[in-house]
Protein backbone atom coordinates (compact mmCIF):
# COMPACT_ATOMS: atom_id res chain seq x y z
CA UNK A 1 0.00 0.00 0.00
CA UNK A 2 1.26 3.64 -1.00
CA UNK A 3 -0.44 6.95 -0.06
CA UNK A 4 -1.06 9.28 -2.58
CA UNK A 5 -2.12 12.78 -3.51
CA UNK A 6 -4.80 13.27 -6.44
CA UNK A 7 -6.60 16.41 -7.19
CA UNK A 8 -9.81 15.07 -9.03
CA UNK A 9 -11.88 17.46 -10.98
CA UNK A 10 -10.48 20.19 -8.63
CA UNK A 11 -10.49 18.40 -5.40
CA UNK A 12 -7.39 17.13 -3.26
CA UNK A 13 -8.03 14.24 -2.08
CA UNK A 14 -5.67 11.29 -0.72
CA UNK A 15 -5.99 7.51 -1.36
CA UNK A 16 -4.30 4.28 0.00
CA UNK A 17 -3.91 2.09 -3.04
CA UNK A 18 -1.63 -1.00 -3.61
CA UNK A 19 1.15 -1.14 -6.91
CA UNK A 20 -0.96 -2.45 -9.33
CA UNK A 21 -4.21 0.00 -9.33
CA UNK A 22 -5.49 1.31 -12.43
CA UNK A 23 -6.27 4.66 -12.59
CA UNK A 24 -9.90 3.78 -13.71
CA UNK A 25 -10.43 1.41 -10.58
CA UNK A 26 -9.35 3.95 -8.03
CA UNK A 27 -11.76 6.55 -9.65
CA UNK A 28 -14.87 4.18 -9.82
CA UNK A 29 -14.19 2.02 -6.97
CA UNK A 30 -12.18 4.38 -4.58
CA UNK A 31 -13.88 8.15 -5.59
CA UNK A 32 -17.28 6.91 -6.54
CA UNK A 33 -17.13 8.20 -9.97
CA UNK A 34 -18.38 5.86 -11.92
CA UNK A 35 -19.01 8.17 -15.72
CA UNK A 36 -15.47 6.53 -16.26
CA UNK A 37 -16.26 3.36 -18.38
CA UNK A 38 -14.17 0.56 -18.75
CA UNK A 39 -15.05 -1.13 -22.65
CA UNK A 40 -12.19 -3.73 -23.13
CA UNK A 41 -9.11 -5.42 -21.67
CA UNK A 42 -6.62 -4.29 -24.72
CA UNK A 43 -6.34 -0.56 -24.36
CA UNK A 44 -8.15 0.03 -27.71
CA UNK A 45 -11.49 1.32 -26.94
CA UNK A 46 -11.09 4.46 -25.24
CA UNK A 47 -13.91 4.45 -22.84
CA UNK A 48 -11.91 4.96 -19.81
CA UNK A 49 -10.28 8.28 -21.07
CA UNK A 50 -9.53 10.70 -18.48
CA UNK A 51 -7.29 13.96 -18.52
CA UNK A 52 -3.88 13.59 -16.47
CA UNK A 53 -1.85 17.12 -15.68
CA UNK A 54 -3.82 17.85 -18.91
CA UNK A 55 -3.01 15.15 -21.57
CA UNK A 56 -5.81 12.75 -22.72
CA UNK A 57 -4.37 9.05 -21.32
CA UNK A 58 -6.20 5.74 -21.12
CA UNK A 59 -7.17 5.44 -17.56
CA UNK A 60 -7.32 1.78 -17.99
CA UNK A 61 -3.96 1.51 -19.13
CA UNK A 62 -1.85 3.74 -16.40
CA UNK A 63 -1.72 3.04 -12.76
CA UNK A 64 -2.82 5.25 -10.59
CA UNK A 65 0.88 5.28 -8.71
CA UNK A 66 2.28 6.54 -11.90
CA UNK A 67 0.21 9.86 -11.26
CA UNK A 68 0.93 10.55 -7.94
CA UNK A 69 0.54 14.37 -7.44
CA UNK A 70 -1.50 14.95 -10.49
CA UNK A 71 -4.47 16.71 -11.54
CA UNK A 72 -7.22 14.27 -12.85
CA UNK A 73 -9.89 15.46 -15.15
CA UNK A 74 -13.52 13.06 -15.67
CA UNK A 75 -16.69 13.47 -17.02
CA UNK A 76 -18.35 14.25 -13.45
CA UNK A 77 -16.23 17.53 -13.82
CA UNK A 78 -16.68 19.49 -16.72
CA UNK A 79 -20.69 20.42 -16.31
CA UNK A 80 -21.29 24.03 -14.32
CA UNK A 81 -23.69 22.52 -11.46
CA UNK A 82 -27.01 21.82 -14.16
CA UNK A 83 -25.54 23.59 -16.87
CA UNK A 84 -24.01 21.59 -19.49
CA UNK A 85 -20.18 21.51 -21.11
CA UNK A 86 -21.08 22.88 -24.75
CA UNK A 87 -19.23 19.64 -25.58
CA UNK A 88 -22.18 17.69 -23.93
CA UNK A 89 -24.25 19.76 -25.55
CA UNK A 90 -23.44 19.51 -28.89
CA UNK A 91 -23.80 15.77 -28.30
CA UNK A 92 -27.00 15.93 -26.88
CA UNK A 93 -28.27 18.30 -29.96
CA UNK A 94 -26.29 16.44 -32.65
CA UNK A 95 -27.48 12.81 -31.72
CA UNK A 96 -24.01 11.75 -31.00
CA UNK A 97 -24.62 8.91 -28.67
CA UNK A 98 -27.54 5.75 -28.62
CA UNK A 99 -25.95 3.52 -25.56
CA UNK A 100 -23.99 6.10 -24.00
CA UNK A 101 -21.61 3.68 -22.94
CA UNK A 102 -18.23 5.34 -24.85
CA UNK A 103 -19.84 8.84 -24.61
CA UNK A 104 -17.35 9.91 -21.57
CA UNK A 105 -14.24 8.91 -23.62
CA UNK A 106 -15.56 10.74 -26.36
CA UNK A 107 -16.37 14.27 -24.43
CA UNK A 108 -13.19 14.15 -22.62
CA UNK A 109 -11.26 13.65 -26.17
CA UNK A 110 -13.10 16.15 -27.98
CA UNK A 111 -12.88 18.40 -25.21
CA UNK A 112 -8.96 18.05 -25.80
CA UNK A 113 -8.79 17.94 -29.38
CA UNK A 114 -11.03 21.12 -28.99
CA UNK A 115 -8.10 23.06 -26.71
CA UNK A 116 -5.47 21.61 -28.50
CA UNK A 117 -6.12 23.19 -31.82
CA UNK A 118 -7.84 26.54 -31.40
CA UNK A 119 -6.66 27.80 -34.74
CA UNK A 120 -9.00 25.74 -36.47
CA UNK A 121 -10.44 22.26 -36.82
CA UNK A 122 -12.10 20.44 -39.70
CA UNK A 123 -13.46 16.96 -40.09
CA UNK A 124 -10.68 15.22 -41.18
CA UNK A 125 -8.64 16.44 -38.49
CA UNK A 126 -11.40 15.52 -36.20
CA UNK A 127 -11.51 11.98 -37.33
CA UNK A 128 -7.84 11.85 -37.32
CA UNK A 129 -7.94 12.42 -33.56
CA UNK A 130 -10.42 10.09 -32.65
CA UNK A 131 -8.53 6.78 -33.75
CA UNK A 132 -8.36 5.96 -29.96
CA UNK A 133 -11.80 6.11 -29.01
CA UNK A 134 -14.53 3.41 -30.80
CA UNK A 135 -18.41 3.63 -30.44
CA UNK A 136 -20.07 0.26 -31.79
CA UNK A 137 -23.60 2.47 -31.67
CA UNK A 138 -23.21 5.48 -33.73
CA UNK A 139 -21.59 5.19 -36.87
CA UNK A 140 -18.98 8.67 -35.83
CA UNK A 141 -20.80 10.86 -38.72
CA UNK A 142 -23.21 12.37 -35.47
CA UNK A 143 -19.77 12.66 -33.56
CA UNK A 144 -17.42 14.49 -35.87
CA UNK A 145 -19.77 16.51 -36.22
CA UNK A 146 -21.02 17.11 -32.62
CA UNK A 147 -17.63 17.95 -31.95
CA UNK A 148 -17.42 20.10 -34.92
CA UNK A 149 -20.48 22.12 -33.51
CA UNK A 150 -19.50 22.36 -30.35
CA UNK A 151 -15.85 23.87 -31.51
CA UNK A 152 -18.00 26.69 -33.14
CA UNK A 153 -19.79 27.23 -29.79
CA UNK A 154 -16.32 27.63 -27.84
CA UNK A 155 -14.98 30.10 -30.62
CA UNK A 156 -12.75 27.52 -32.71
CA UNK A 157 -12.91 27.80 -36.66
CA UNK A 158 -14.28 25.55 -38.60
CA UNK A 159 -13.07 24.71 -42.07
CA UNK A 160 -14.98 22.50 -43.87
CA UNK A 161 -13.28 19.79 -46.18
CA UNK A 162 -14.64 17.57 -48.70
CA UNK A 163 -16.33 15.06 -46.10
CA UNK A 164 -19.07 13.13 -46.57
CA UNK A 165 -21.88 13.60 -44.61
CA UNK B 1 -3.12 -7.91 -12.65
CA UNK B 2 -1.13 -9.73 -10.13
CA UNK B 3 0.05 -7.43 -6.98
CA UNK B 4 3.17 -5.75 -7.56
CA UNK B 5 5.57 -2.82 -6.03
CA UNK B 6 5.72 0.09 -7.41
CA UNK B 7 8.94 2.37 -7.73
CA UNK B 8 9.68 5.48 -8.88
CA UNK B 9 13.75 5.83 -8.53
CA UNK B 10 15.24 10.03 -9.05
CA UNK B 11 18.03 8.67 -10.85
CA UNK B 12 19.74 6.54 -12.88
CA UNK B 13 21.96 4.63 -10.44
CA UNK B 14 18.99 4.07 -8.08
CA UNK B 15 16.72 2.29 -10.82
CA UNK B 16 19.80 0.16 -11.35
CA UNK B 17 20.09 -0.51 -7.63
CA UNK B 18 16.82 -1.43 -7.08
CA UNK B 19 16.31 -3.46 -9.95
CA UNK B 20 19.56 -5.45 -9.14
CA UNK B 21 18.03 -5.73 -5.73
CA UNK B 22 14.26 -6.72 -6.44
CA UNK B 23 12.65 -10.42 -6.99
CA UNK B 24 10.94 -10.29 -10.73
CA UNK B 25 12.21 -6.28 -11.60
CA UNK B 26 10.82 -5.13 -14.82
CA UNK B 27 11.16 -1.32 -16.28
CA UNK B 28 8.09 0.47 -17.33
CA UNK B 29 8.34 3.57 -19.02
CA UNK B 30 4.83 4.65 -20.57
CA UNK B 31 3.48 1.28 -19.50
CA UNK B 32 1.77 1.00 -23.35
CA UNK B 33 3.44 -2.55 -23.59
CA UNK B 34 4.35 -3.55 -20.29
CA UNK B 35 0.34 -2.77 -18.86
CA UNK B 36 -1.54 -4.27 -21.31
CA UNK B 37 0.28 -7.39 -21.40
CA UNK B 38 0.21 -7.72 -17.62
CA UNK B 39 -3.32 -7.49 -17.42
CA UNK B 40 -3.55 -9.95 -20.24
CA UNK B 41 -0.86 -12.07 -17.89
CA UNK B 42 1.14 -12.58 -20.78
CA UNK B 43 3.88 -10.62 -18.67
CA UNK B 44 4.50 -11.24 -15.01
CA UNK B 45 6.85 -8.72 -12.47
CA UNK B 46 6.86 -8.48 -8.78
CA UNK B 47 8.26 -4.92 -8.59
CA UNK B 48 7.75 -2.44 -11.56
CA UNK B 49 10.41 0.43 -11.82
CA UNK B 50 9.58 3.41 -13.17
CA UNK B 51 11.76 5.87 -15.36
CA UNK B 52 9.43 8.38 -16.38
CA UNK B 53 11.11 10.78 -13.37
CA UNK B 54 14.91 10.57 -14.17
CA UNK B 55 16.25 13.54 -15.45
CA UNK B 56 18.85 11.94 -17.61
CA UNK B 57 16.63 10.16 -19.82
CA UNK B 58 14.39 13.40 -20.86
CA UNK B 59 15.02 16.38 -23.46
CA UNK B 60 15.85 16.84 -27.08
CA UNK B 61 18.91 18.11 -28.11
CA UNK B 62 20.84 18.99 -31.49
CA UNK B 63 24.50 18.61 -31.47
CA UNK B 64 27.33 18.28 -33.68
CA UNK B 65 25.27 17.26 -36.85
CA UNK B 66 23.03 14.62 -35.01
CA UNK B 67 19.83 14.45 -32.89
CA UNK B 68 19.82 13.59 -29.56
CA UNK B 69 16.27 12.40 -27.98
CA UNK B 70 15.98 11.02 -24.07
CA UNK B 71 14.77 7.87 -23.87
CA UNK B 72 11.65 8.92 -21.88
CA UNK B 73 10.64 11.38 -24.41
CA UNK B 74 6.93 10.35 -25.46
CA UNK B 75 5.79 10.20 -29.04
CA UNK B 76 3.39 13.35 -28.58
CA UNK B 77 6.85 15.46 -27.21
CA UNK B 78 8.85 14.27 -30.61
CA UNK B 79 5.75 14.59 -33.23
CA UNK B 80 4.96 18.26 -31.89
CA UNK B 81 8.85 19.14 -31.35
CA UNK B 82 9.54 22.23 -32.97
CA UNK B 83 13.43 21.21 -33.47
CA UNK B 84 12.57 17.66 -34.61
CA UNK B 85 10.39 19.07 -37.16
CA UNK B 86 12.87 21.28 -38.28
CA UNK B 87 15.86 18.97 -37.91
CA UNK B 88 14.17 15.82 -38.84
CA UNK B 89 10.25 15.97 -39.91
CA UNK B 90 10.18 12.56 -40.99
CA UNK B 91 10.85 11.33 -37.70
CA UNK B 92 8.15 13.75 -35.91
CA UNK B 93 5.87 12.54 -38.60
CA UNK B 94 6.46 8.67 -37.68
CA UNK B 95 5.71 9.64 -34.19
CA UNK B 96 2.71 11.38 -34.98
CA UNK B 97 0.86 8.06 -36.73
CA UNK B 98 1.93 6.10 -33.89
CA UNK B 99 -1.20 4.36 -32.15
CA UNK B 100 -3.58 6.70 -31.25
CA UNK B 101 -3.59 9.72 -29.26
CA UNK B 102 -4.05 8.58 -26.09
CA UNK B 103 -1.10 6.41 -26.42
CA UNK B 104 1.16 8.54 -28.01
CA UNK B 105 1.03 10.96 -25.00
CA UNK B 106 2.36 7.78 -22.48
CA UNK B 107 4.53 5.86 -25.00
CA UNK B 108 7.98 6.91 -25.00
CA UNK B 109 10.91 6.41 -27.90
CA UNK B 110 13.00 4.03 -25.25
CA UNK B 111 10.02 1.91 -24.25
CA UNK B 112 9.57 1.27 -28.07
CA UNK B 113 12.93 0.66 -29.01
CA UNK B 114 13.92 -1.93 -25.98
CA UNK B 115 10.14 -3.28 -27.01
CA UNK B 116 11.24 -4.19 -30.23
CA UNK B 117 7.98 -5.22 -31.52
CA UNK B 118 8.03 -6.09 -35.34
CA UNK B 119 5.58 -4.18 -36.20
CA UNK B 120 6.80 -0.66 -34.21
CA UNK B 121 7.27 2.33 -36.38
CA UNK B 122 10.85 3.85 -33.99
CA UNK B 123 13.06 0.28 -34.99
CA UNK B 124 12.94 1.49 -38.96
CA UNK B 125 14.15 4.89 -37.99
CA UNK B 126 16.39 3.55 -35.89
CA UNK B 127 17.95 1.56 -38.23
CA UNK B 128 17.60 3.67 -41.40
CA UNK B 129 19.14 6.65 -39.50
CA UNK B 130 22.42 4.89 -38.11
CA UNK B 131 21.20 5.72 -34.91
CA UNK B 132 23.14 5.13 -32.05
CA UNK B 133 21.59 3.81 -28.86
CA UNK B 134 23.05 5.10 -25.65
CA UNK B 135 22.51 3.09 -22.64
CA UNK B 136 23.42 3.08 -18.81
CA UNK B 137 26.37 1.29 -20.08
CA UNK B 138 27.52 1.85 -23.30
CA UNK B 139 26.94 2.85 -27.21
CA UNK B 140 25.21 0.28 -29.31
CA UNK B 141 24.99 1.00 -33.14
CA UNK B 142 21.14 0.21 -34.00
CA UNK B 143 22.65 -2.77 -36.82
CA UNK B 144 23.59 -4.35 -33.37
CA UNK B 145 20.89 -3.71 -31.19
CA UNK B 146 17.66 -4.92 -32.84
CA UNK B 147 18.77 -9.06 -32.11
CA UNK B 148 15.36 -10.91 -33.00
CA UNK B 149 11.73 -10.46 -32.68
CA UNK B 150 11.11 -8.79 -29.16
CA UNK B 151 14.93 -9.38 -28.77
CA UNK B 152 17.86 -6.90 -28.41
CA UNK B 153 21.13 -6.72 -27.06
CA UNK B 154 20.42 -5.05 -23.78
CA UNK B 155 21.33 -6.44 -21.05
CA UNK B 156 20.00 -7.16 -17.59
CA UNK B 157 19.68 -3.68 -15.72
CA UNK B 158 20.50 -2.03 -19.12
CA UNK B 159 18.77 1.07 -19.51
CA UNK B 160 18.48 3.24 -22.51
CA UNK B 161 19.39 7.03 -21.47
CA UNK B 162 19.13 8.46 -25.36
CA UNK B 163 19.09 7.79 -28.90
CA UNK B 164 21.06 9.79 -31.24
CA UNK B 165 20.30 9.89 -34.50
CA UNK B 166 22.23 10.83 -37.78
CA UNK B 167 20.86 13.67 -40.30
CA UNK B 168 20.23 12.99 -43.72
CA UNK B 169 19.94 15.18 -46.52
CA UNK B 170 16.63 14.26 -47.02
CA UNK B 171 13.77 11.39 -45.02
CA UNK B 172 10.39 9.95 -45.06
CA UNK B 173 8.06 7.07 -43.41
CA UNK B 174 5.67 5.68 -45.35
CA UNK B 175 3.26 3.56 -43.30
CA UNK B 176 0.37 1.38 -44.10
CA UNK B 177 -1.40 0.74 -40.43
CA UNK B 178 -3.53 -1.88 -39.20
CA UNK B 179 -7.23 -0.65 -39.07
CA UNK B 180 -7.50 -1.35 -35.56
CA UNK B 181 -4.08 -1.21 -33.34
CA UNK B 182 -2.43 1.06 -35.84
CA UNK B 183 0.35 -1.02 -35.68
CA UNK B 184 2.28 -1.25 -39.30
CA UNK B 185 1.39 -3.95 -41.68
CA UNK B 186 3.91 -2.26 -43.86
CA UNK B 187 6.37 0.33 -42.89
CA UNK B 188 9.31 1.75 -44.83
CA UNK B 189 11.77 4.05 -43.92
CA UNK B 190 13.71 5.88 -46.30
CA UNK B 191 16.87 8.49 -45.41
CA UNK B 192 18.28 9.52 -48.40
CA UNK B 193 22.26 10.83 -48.22
CA UNK B 194 23.45 12.26 -50.92
CA UNK B 195 23.00 9.98 -54.07
CA UNK B 196 22.75 6.94 -51.51
CA UNK B 197 19.60 5.77 -49.76
CA UNK B 198 19.13 3.40 -46.87
CA UNK B 199 15.53 1.93 -46.70
CA UNK B 200 14.37 -0.23 -44.17
CA UNK B 201 11.05 -2.14 -43.62
CA UNK B 202 9.15 -2.99 -40.07
CA UNK B 203 5.71 -4.83 -40.16
CA UNK B 204 6.25 -7.23 -42.20
CA UNK B 205 9.89 -8.75 -41.78
CA UNK B 206 9.71 -12.18 -39.59
CA UNK B 207 12.76 -11.21 -38.05
CA UNK B 208 12.19 -7.30 -36.76
CA UNK B 209 13.35 -4.22 -38.93
CA UNK B 210 15.32 -4.78 -41.37
CA UNK B 211 17.23 -3.35 -44.28
CA UNK B 212 15.78 -3.38 -47.56
CA UNK B 213 18.96 -4.00 -49.61
CA UNK B 214 17.65 -5.25 -53.50
CA UNK B 215 16.23 -1.57 -53.62
CA UNK B 216 19.29 0.81 -52.00
CA UNK B 217 21.34 -1.03 -54.78
CA UNK B 218 18.93 0.00 -57.30
CA UNK B 219 18.51 3.35 -56.38
CA UNK B 220 22.48 3.58 -55.94
CA UNK B 221 22.61 2.96 -59.72
CA UNK B 222 20.18 5.74 -60.56
CA UNK B 223 17.38 4.23 -60.82
CA UNK B 224 13.54 5.93 -60.15
CA UNK B 225 11.29 5.23 -57.41
CA UNK B 226 8.97 3.47 -60.16
CA UNK B 227 12.39 1.41 -61.03
CA UNK B 228 11.60 -0.63 -58.04
CA UNK B 229 8.78 -2.21 -59.51
CA UNK B 230 11.30 -4.29 -60.84
CA UNK B 231 13.42 -5.66 -57.97
CA UNK B 232 13.04 -9.29 -57.06
CA UNK B 233 12.26 -9.15 -53.21
CA UNK B 234 10.86 -12.53 -53.08
CA UNK B 235 13.67 -13.42 -50.55
CA UNK B 236 12.88 -10.99 -48.45
CA UNK B 237 11.49 -12.85 -44.95
CA UNK B 238 7.93 -12.36 -44.61
CA UNK B 239 5.72 -12.97 -41.66
CA UNK B 240 3.15 -15.60 -42.63
CA UNK B 241 -0.45 -14.18 -41.68
CA UNK B 242 -3.83 -14.90 -43.16
CA UNK B 243 -5.22 -11.39 -42.65
CA UNK B 244 -2.11 -10.34 -44.81
CA UNK B 245 -0.82 -12.58 -46.82
CA UNK B 246 2.76 -12.81 -48.58
CA UNK B 247 2.04 -11.82 -52.15
CA UNK B 248 -0.64 -8.32 -50.65
CA UNK B 249 2.16 -7.64 -48.21
CA UNK B 250 5.32 -7.40 -50.88
CA UNK B 251 2.49 -5.30 -53.23
CA UNK B 252 2.57 -3.18 -50.24
CA UNK B 253 6.39 -3.02 -49.68
CA UNK B 254 7.01 -1.90 -53.10
CA UNK B 255 4.57 0.67 -53.10
CA UNK B 256 5.62 2.36 -49.27
CA UNK B 257 9.17 2.04 -50.70
CA UNK B 258 8.08 3.47 -53.91
CA UNK B 259 6.33 6.33 -52.01
CA UNK B 260 8.95 7.05 -49.17
CA UNK B 261 11.52 7.79 -51.69
CA UNK B 262 9.65 9.27 -54.22
CA UNK B 263 9.29 12.35 -51.43
CA UNK B 264 13.13 12.05 -50.09
CA UNK B 265 13.44 13.10 -53.95
CA UNK B 266 10.67 16.17 -54.90
CA UNK B 267 10.96 18.93 -52.44
CA UNK B 268 6.79 18.46 -51.74
CA UNK B 269 6.19 17.86 -48.13
CA UNK B 270 7.70 14.77 -45.89
C1 LIG C 1 -3.50 0.42 -28.57
C2 LIG C 1 -2.03 0.51 -28.87
C3 LIG C 1 -1.59 0.76 -30.16
C4 LIG C 1 -0.23 0.83 -30.46
N1 LIG C 1 0.14 1.12 -31.74
C5 LIG C 1 1.46 1.25 -32.05
C6 LIG C 1 1.89 1.60 -33.36
O1 LIG C 1 1.09 1.86 -34.27
N2 LIG C 1 3.22 1.66 -33.61
C7 LIG C 1 4.14 1.43 -32.62
O2 LIG C 1 5.33 1.50 -32.91
N3 LIG C 1 3.78 1.13 -31.37
C8 LIG C 1 2.46 1.03 -31.06
N4 LIG C 1 2.09 0.74 -29.76
C9 LIG C 1 3.14 0.57 -28.72
C10 LIG C 1 3.55 1.90 -28.12
O3 LIG C 1 4.25 2.62 -29.11
C11 LIG C 1 4.45 1.81 -26.90
O4 LIG C 1 4.93 3.09 -26.68
C12 LIG C 1 5.65 0.93 -26.93
O5 LIG C 1 5.25 -0.38 -27.14
C13 LIG C 1 6.41 0.84 -25.62
O6 LIG C 1 6.76 2.08 -25.08
P1 LIG C 1 6.44 2.41 -23.56
O7 LIG C 1 7.19 3.62 -23.25
O8 LIG C 1 5.01 2.40 -23.31
O9 LIG C 1 7.19 1.17 -22.82
P2 LIG C 1 6.73 0.21 -21.65
O10 LIG C 1 5.49 -0.51 -22.00
O11 LIG C 1 6.75 0.94 -20.37
O12 LIG C 1 7.98 -0.78 -21.71
C14 LIG C 1 8.19 -1.66 -22.81
C15 LIG C 1 9.43 -2.53 -22.54
O13 LIG C 1 10.60 -1.73 -22.62
C16 LIG C 1 11.33 -1.76 -21.39
N5 LIG C 1 11.84 -0.40 -21.24
C17 LIG C 1 11.12 0.75 -21.27
N6 LIG C 1 11.93 1.81 -21.24
C18 LIG C 1 13.21 1.34 -21.21
C19 LIG C 1 14.50 1.96 -21.18
N7 LIG C 1 14.64 3.31 -21.19
N8 LIG C 1 15.60 1.16 -21.15
C20 LIG C 1 15.46 -0.19 -21.15
N9 LIG C 1 14.27 -0.83 -21.18
C21 LIG C 1 13.16 -0.07 -21.21
C22 LIG C 1 10.34 -2.22 -20.36
O14 LIG C 1 10.97 -2.89 -19.30
C23 LIG C 1 9.46 -3.16 -21.16
O15 LIG C 1 10.06 -4.42 -21.26
C24 LIG C 1 0.73 0.65 -29.43
C25 LIG C 1 0.31 0.41 -28.12
C26 LIG C 1 -1.06 0.33 -27.82
C27 LIG C 1 -1.48 0.08 -26.41
S1 LIG D 1 -11.20 0.43 -21.32
FE1 LIG D 1 -10.83 0.19 -23.45
S2 LIG D 1 -9.12 1.51 -23.74
FE2 LIG D 1 -9.45 1.66 -21.63
S1 LIG E 1 -23.10 5.23 -28.14
FE1 LIG E 1 -23.05 3.11 -27.77
S2 LIG E 1 -20.94 2.65 -27.92
FE2 LIG E 1 -21.02 4.68 -28.54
Amino acid sequence: MSRIDLTINGQSKRFDVPGETLLVDLLRDQAGLTGTHIGCDTSQCGACVVRVDGATVKSCTILAMQCAGGRIETIEGIAKGKELHPVQAAFSENHALQCGYCTPGFVITAIDIIETNPQGLDAQTVREELHGNICRCTGYNNIVAAILDAAQRMGVPVQATGERS
Amino acid sequence: MNPFHYHRPKTLAEAQMLFRDAESPRFIAGGMTVLPSMKARLLDAENLIDLSKIEALQGIEARSGRLRIGASTTHATIANSAVVRQMLPALATLAGGIADRHVRNRGTLGGSLANNDPAADYPAAALALDAQIVTSERTIAAADFFTGLFETALTEAEIITAVDFSLPDRAAYTKHRHPASGYAIVGVFAARFGQHWQLTLTGSSAYGAIRLMAFEKQLVKGATPDGLDGVDIDDLPILEDPSFPIAYRRHLIKLMAKQAVAMTIDDVSI
